[in-house]
C-alpha cells in the first residue's frame, strides 16, 4: 500500500462551474471563505495583479504577497445575459462586468438584486464575496 | 526577395449542418481552390490546417486531411488562433514561401460546429476566454462583445439603430451570396418589433440580429512564390502587408473597451509593410461576428475616426457604391461563422474582388483590398493587405 497523496484542489470551489481545480493561487478560495477577495503583489518589484497570480511577468520572481481588493471601483462596462453556457442556466439572467480600481481592474458579476435600470457606467461599486445556491463561491459588484 | 501571391481560392457553402464528415467538408473548399489555381495536388509543397480544435472529434485532423486530399507525402501541420486561425495560417504560409522553404503552400481552414449541440458550442465559446478567472462567472462570446458595445455607445453616442444598420447592410449582400447561410432581407422594422426574433435580447445591449450564426464550412487559400505564380497564374493577387497582434485574454487586463487594440496594432503593421494608408484601401472584409465588431473595425483600421463609425454606416459609405465598401459578400452576419474557415473565406472574397471576378457584388476596379480577422474577443488581431 503506497501512501495516498492528497490533491490540493481547492480552486474547484470558485464560480458556479469551475474549470480549474488546482492552481498555485488556491489560497484565493480560502480568502473567499473568510469573506475576502484578494489579489497579489510582487514583493520584488511591487507590481499588483488582479486576478492574482503566482509569478511576476515583470521581474520573473515568485515571491508574491496577497492584498485585499477593497474600497470603491468604477464600473467600466457590463452586459446582462439572457442565455447562458452549459451549467449556468439556473443563474439567468445575470450581469457580467468590469470594475476599475485604478491600479488594476476586476472582472466579475454584478449582484443579482441590482435592477439593470440602476446600473450606470462610471458608477462606484464595491467587490464582495458571494455564496452561490450550489455551495460554490464567487464575488459580485454591489452599489457603493 | 521574391514576392508571395495568392494563386487559388476556394470555399464550401457555409451551412447549418453539413451532411458529411470533416474530411469531406474540407475537400469542397480545397477542390475549388486547386481548380481555381489550375494546378494539381502534386504542385502543393505543404499544407497548413486551421481550426478551433475544441469542435473536433478527430485527433490531429491535419494528417487525415493530407491523406484525403492527396497531399501525402508533403508535410502538413496545424495552427490555431480561434476565429482568426486561417489568417494565422496565411501568415505562416507566407513565411514558409518567403523563406524559400516551400514554393507553394495550401492553407486549409475548416469547422464543423454542428458536431456538437448549440449549448455545448456556447460552452466552448465561453472557454475561448480565461477559464480560470472569467468562465466561472458564466461568460459567452456575445456578452463580451456586448460589453464593448455598451462602452462604445456610452462613449460615442452610438445607438442600437446604428448597430442594426450594419446587419441590414450585411443582409443586403447576403441575399446575393449563394454560399451564405442567411440569405433573407433584414429591415429596421424587425429590430423595432419586440415580437420579432431579431429584436430579442441575447446579452444586453446586443440582440439576436446583432449576432452571426454558427455554421459548418471550409476554405482554402493557395500561396506561391513569384516564379511559380508567373508559371501558373494569369491574375495574381500579391500579399502586400501582414499584421498580427495580441491583447490580454482577461478583460481585467485591458485599457480600451471602445475598440480592439490588437486590431489597431495589426492594422498599423500591415499598412506600414504595404507602404499605404487607410485611404488607399478600395474594398475590405472585416470581422463582423457581431454588429459592434464591424463598427469598431472601421475605427480601428482608420476608415473612420474614433466614434465616427456611426457616420460611415449611416451615410452608406461602406456599401458597394460607397467610398470604402466593407463586407459586400454579406459578412459573417450573413455567411455564418465556421471559426477556422472564416479568415480564408474573407481572403477569398477580396481576391475575387481584386481579380474582377466577384459577380453581383463586384466593386468598381479595386486595386488594394484589406482583410481584418479577429480571434476571440480581440485576443488575436490579424490584418492582411492584398493588391493586384
Ligand atoms: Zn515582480
Amino acid at each position: 500500500m503506497g501512501s495516498i497523496k492528497e490533491v490540493d484542489d481547492r480552486f474547484k470551489k470558485f464560480g458556479t462551474v469551475s474549470f480549474t481545480s488546482i492552481s498555485k493561487t488556491n489560497d484565493f478560495v480560502d480568502y473567499l471563505e473568510k469573506g475576502k477577495v484578494m489579489g497579489t503583489r510582487c514583493k520584488d518589484c511591487g507590481v499588483v495583479f488582479f486576478p492574482p497570480r503566482a509569478e511576476c511577468h515583470q521581474c520573473l520572481a515568485s515571491s508574491m504577497e496577497w492584498f485585499e481588493v477593497s474600497g470603491k471601483g468604477k464600473l467600466v462596462t457590463f452586459s446582462k445575459l439572457q442565455f447562458a453556457p452549459v451549467g449556468f442556466e439556473e443563474d439567468l439572467p445575470y450581469c457580467i462586468a468590469v470594475l476599475d480600481y485604478g491600479d488594476y481592474k476586476v472582472f466579475g458579476r454584478i449582484a443579482g438584486d441590482l435592477p439593470e435600470e440602476e446600473i450606470k457606467l462610471g458608477m462606484e461599486m464595491v467587490t464582495a464575496v458571494n455564496s452561490l445556491p450550489n455551495g460554490q463561491l464567487n464575488y459580485v459588484f454591489k452599489k457603493a | 526577395m521574391s514576392k508571395v501571391a495568392i494563386i487559388g481560392v476556394g470555399q464550401s457553402a457555409f451551412v447549418r449542418q453539413y451532411p458529411g464528415s470533416i474530411r469531406e467538408l474540407v475537400f469542397e473548399g480545397f477542390r475549388e481552390a486547386v481548380q481555381d489555381a489550375r494546378i494539381t495536388t502534386k504542385d502543393i509543397d505543404a499544407s497548413v490546417i486551421c481550426s478551433a480544435p475544441e469542435y473536433d472529434k478527430q485527433r490531429s485532423p491535419a494528417g487525415v486531411f493530407a491523406e484525403y486530399l492527396g497531399l501525402n507525402p508533403q508535410p502538413t501541420f496545424y495552427v490555431e488562433s480561434l476565429c482568426s486561425s486561417s489568417s494565422t495560417g496565411v501568415r505562416l504560409a507566407y513565411s514558409l514561401v518567403k523563406s524559400g522553404l516551400h514554393d507553394m503552400v495550401a492553407v486549409i481552414g475548416f469547422q464543423k460546429m454542428s458536431e456538437i449541440s448549440s449549448s455545448e458550442s456556447q460552452e466552448r465559446m465561453g472557454r475561448g476566454a480565461d477559464i480560470q478567472w472569467e468562465s466561472p462567472f458564466g461568460t459567452m462570446m456575445p456578452a463580451y462583445y456586448a460589453m464593448y458595445a455598451r462602452a462604445h455607445m456610452e462613449k460615442y453616442g452610438t445607438t442600437l439603430e446604428d448597430l442594426a444598420c450594419v446587419r441590414i447592410k450585411a443582409a443586403t449582400y447576403g441575399q446575393l451570396n449563394e454560399k451564405a447561410v442567411y440569405r433573407k432581407p433584414v429591415t429596421m422594422d424587425m429590430f423595432q418589433d419586440p415580437e420579432n426574433r431579431m429584436a430579442g435580447s441575447v446579452a444586453s445591449p446586443l440582440r439576436v440580429g446583432d449576432c452571426c450564426a454558427n455554421a459548418d464550412g471550409s476554405s482554402c487559400i493557395i500561396l506561391a512564390n513569384e516564379e511559380k505564380t508567373k508559371a501558373f497564374c494569369k491574375k495574381p493577387v500579391w500579399i502586400m502587408g501582414l499584421g498580427a497582434a495580441t491583447e490580454t485574454v482577461n478583460l481585467a487586463g485591458r485599457d480600451l473597451f471602445s475598440g480592439l487594440s490588437a486590431a489597431q496594432q495589426a492594422g498599423q503593421q500591415a499598412y506600414q509593410m504595404a507602404g499605404i494608408t487607410p485611404k488607399d484601401i478600395d474594398v475590405a472584409e472585416v470581422h463582423d461576428c457581431f454588429t459592434i465588431a464591424e463598427m469598431m473595425a472601421y475605427e480601428n483600421l482608420g476608415f473612420a475616426q474614433p466614434g465616427e463609425s456611426k457616420d460611415l454606416i449611416q451615410s452608406k459609405e461602406t456599401y458597394k457604391e460607397g467610398s470604402i465598401p466593407v463586407n459586400v459578400d454579406g459578412g459573417l452576419l450573413s455567411k455564418g461563422h465556421p471559426i477556422g474557415a472564416t479568415g480564408g473565406s474573407m481572403i477569398r472574397t477580396i481576391v475575387l474582388q481584386l481579380r474582377g471576378e466577384a459577380g453581383a457584388i463586384q466593386v468598381q476596379e479595386p486595386e488594394i483590398g484589406l482583410i481584418h480577422n479577429i480571434g476571440g474577443v480581440g485576443l488575436y488581431g490579424n490584418v492582411t493587405i492584398l493588391g493586384r
